[in-house]
């Protein structure tokens, strides 16, 4: 059963986000990169399926070249193949990522080159909430959104989901996708050995295929909301602090 | 015609919902354009009581008993349909998972473009929005142009107002043509869980703990703490990847959004993605030995210290 797990390079921010001059995107000088924490889920439970029903992991991707340092974390973890639908590092908006990602995912016949494709929920990012739907889609094939547990047996996927008070089960025909959430897996780290080695793995890069479309959703500017921040009132060092804390906890914000 | 659509709970609607309808009728107004709603269900007839107050119009009930079970897919084609029929000039769901997830399918189905997420939208021919990314933490002012325009409205971010005026509301069935295929995805079971106790996400105080705790069995501590002020344990990622904490105690932008009066951020540095998810919170008090720490400058209180020392003289203090 061959998976597929799609990823997105994204800045790793800290504690601050600060944009360019021209305010169309953060500043990431100073920044690593990174992918969501949803994604990383999707790599693992890519590849455990994969490892489970005797197929082939690819991790895929569409983003500038330097998306191969995502593409070799995932290589890392044991992913089998890894794919970079290359840009020139200019923001694809959902409906076009979606269109390329579909095109790259469809095999000779138009039909899925796989069983099962993960997303993640929403990127971490511009969190659209949508590049898998629109794949789905287009492939014509079930998603289900928000997952947190996966299983396959009897030639279908059982996906679940959380909502309040309790958890909905769904039963996918295969080939199916799904949003994975944090908390689906424990991704694994990889060891210092299997990044050497990815290091050295080959990256299939493709030129994404550009779709057409009626009417778009086009980026002005970004804004870093106003900050509140101001320094918070010292209630003291260490222990001393207590009977203010104390105080603070009783008068001022009645908890006790 | 602004078409919003509303989920429910046995016929009465859900916060969210109601804080998307909050955003559709500012449309409506600022447009001159009636306000309808759909909704799926048997019970959704029950509504036209309840939305008459936001200024709904017409309440589309979508007669289809195969869809009294959630079907993303299914309940996408129904709204499409209804698109189809109505022409409105924009639909609004809200930003709950499957606010999403259905709008998104409309948008794939009917070839629109869709805007997650909204804040503020300013309609004309073309929309002027602005909308969350990286979870909130900062905002994107964007140009929405489409023949219908798709809208979700973030969550939290409205808070849902009545009318001016109340409308006399009307519930029409539609009745949609969908085939066997558009039921490939629905919900088959739903599981109850036996869980007990306040959830992060309701509960008045949370105290949380960072990679500062040090260790699972160090939560004892903040346990104690949470325990006397009438609240519940949360954590930030980095202490949930070390195994100390299960994932639904994750606070943040890949976990849960929290509201509190009163957050406790137990060696937590404050990270962007923490501190999304506890922008709701009325005050914080930050326990921190570094006094550089970025969530020095967002939360509202501090205490300078070795949380391994305060926080049990503070549970000491609180038993006497
Ligand atoms: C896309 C994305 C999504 C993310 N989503 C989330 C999310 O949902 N939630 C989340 O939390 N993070 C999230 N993160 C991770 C986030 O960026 C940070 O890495 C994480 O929040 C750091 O956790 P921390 O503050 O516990 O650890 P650290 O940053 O390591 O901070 C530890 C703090 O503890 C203090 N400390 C140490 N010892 C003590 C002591 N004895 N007493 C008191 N203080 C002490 C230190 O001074 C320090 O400030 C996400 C990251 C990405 C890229
Ligand atoms: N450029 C991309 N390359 C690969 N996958 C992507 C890309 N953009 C989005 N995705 C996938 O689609 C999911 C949802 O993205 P979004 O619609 O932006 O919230 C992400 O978590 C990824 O799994």
């Amino acid at each position: 059963m061959d998976t597929v797990a799609c990823i997105k390079r994204v800045p790793d921010t800290g504690a601050k986000l600060t944009l360019t001059d021209d305010e169309q995107h953060i500043d990431t000088s100073h920044l690593g990169f990174t992918i969501s924490p949803h994604e990383e889920c999707a790599i693992e439970e890519a590849i455990q399926v994969a490892d489970d029903h005797d197929g082939t992991a690819t991790v895929l991707s569409l983003g500038p070249a330097d998306a191969d340092e995502q593409l070799r974390t995932g290589l890392a973890m044991t992913a089998d193949e890894a794919t970079l639908l290359e840009t020139d590092g200019a923001e694809w908006r959902p409906r076009e990522t979606a269109a390329a990602l579909a095109d790259a995912l469809s095999g000779d016949a138009d039909d899925p080159d796989f069983d099962l494709c993960l997303f993640g929920n929403e990127s971490a990012d511009v969190a659209n909430h949508q590049v898998g739907i629109r794949v789905a889609e287009q492939l014509d094939i079930p998603f289900v959104a928000g997952v947190t547990d996966l299983t396959i047996a009897d030639g279908k996927a059982v996906a679940e989901r959380d909502v309040t008070g309790g958890t909905e089960v769904y039963e996918l025909d295969l080939p199916a996708a799904v949003g994975v959430k944090e908390g689906m897996n424990e991704p694994r780290y990889a060891s210092m050995r299997a990044k050497m080695q990815a290091r050295k793995q080959s990256i299939e890069r493709q030129d994404p295929v550009a779709g057409e479309f009626d009417g778009a959703i086009e980026k002005v500017k970004l804004e870093a909301p106003e900050s509140t921040d101001g320094a918070a009132e010292v209630l003291g060092e260490g222990t001393d602090a207590v009977p203010a804390v104390i105080d603070l906890l009783r008068d001022d914000l009645e908890v006790v | 015609m602004i078409l919003s659509f509303v989920e429910h709970a046995g016929g009465s609607p859900d916060e969210a919902s109601l804080e998307a309808l909050t955003l559709a009728r500012e449309l409506a107004t600022a447009t001159d354009a009636s306000l309808e709603a759909v909704a799926f269900g048997a019970e959704a007839a029950a509504l036209g009581e309840s939305l008459g107050a936001y200024g709904v119009e017409t309440v589309h009930r979508v007669a289809d008993e195969r869809l009294d079970t959630y079907a993303p897919e299914a309940w996408a084609e129904s709204i499409a349909q209804l698109v189809d029929d109505l022409d409105p000039e924009a639909v609004v769901a809200p930003g709950t998972d499957r606010g999403q997830e259905v709008l998104a399918h409309v948008g794939a189905k009917r070839d629109l473009p869709m805007a997650a997420n909204c804040l503020d939208v300013e309609p004309s021919d073309v929309y002027e929005l602005s909308r969350q990314r990286w979870g909130g933490s900062l905002v994107e002012h964007a140009r929405l142009d489409a023949d219908t325009k798709l809208l979700t409205a973030a969550a939290h971010e409205f808070s849902p107002e009545t009318a001016s005026e109340a409308a006399e509301t009307s519930v029409q069935p539609f009745e949609p043509a969908l085939d066997e295929s558009a039921f490939r995805v629905s919900v088959d079971r739903v599981e109850e869980s036996d869980e007990t106790g306040v959830s992060l996400g309701e509960a008045r105080v949370v105290v949380g703990g960072g990679r500062g705790v040090g260790g699972g069995e160090d939560y004892d501590k903040l346990e104690t703490l949470a325990g006397s002020l009438g609240g519940t344990v949360g954590a930030s990622r980095a202490a949930v990847n070390e195994g100390w904490r299960p994932h639904d105690d994750q606070i943040g932008q890949t976990g849960t959004k929290i509201s509190p009066d009163l957050y406790v951020a137990c060696g937590i540095s404050g990270a962007v993605q923490h501190m999304v998810g506890c922008k709701g919170a009325d005050n914080i008090l930050a326990i921190n030995t570094d006094p550089e720490a970025a969530i020095m400058q967002k939360a509202d209180y501090a205490v300078v210290g070795d949380l391994h020392e305060v926080v049990p003289e503070l549970n000491d203090a609180l038993d006497d």
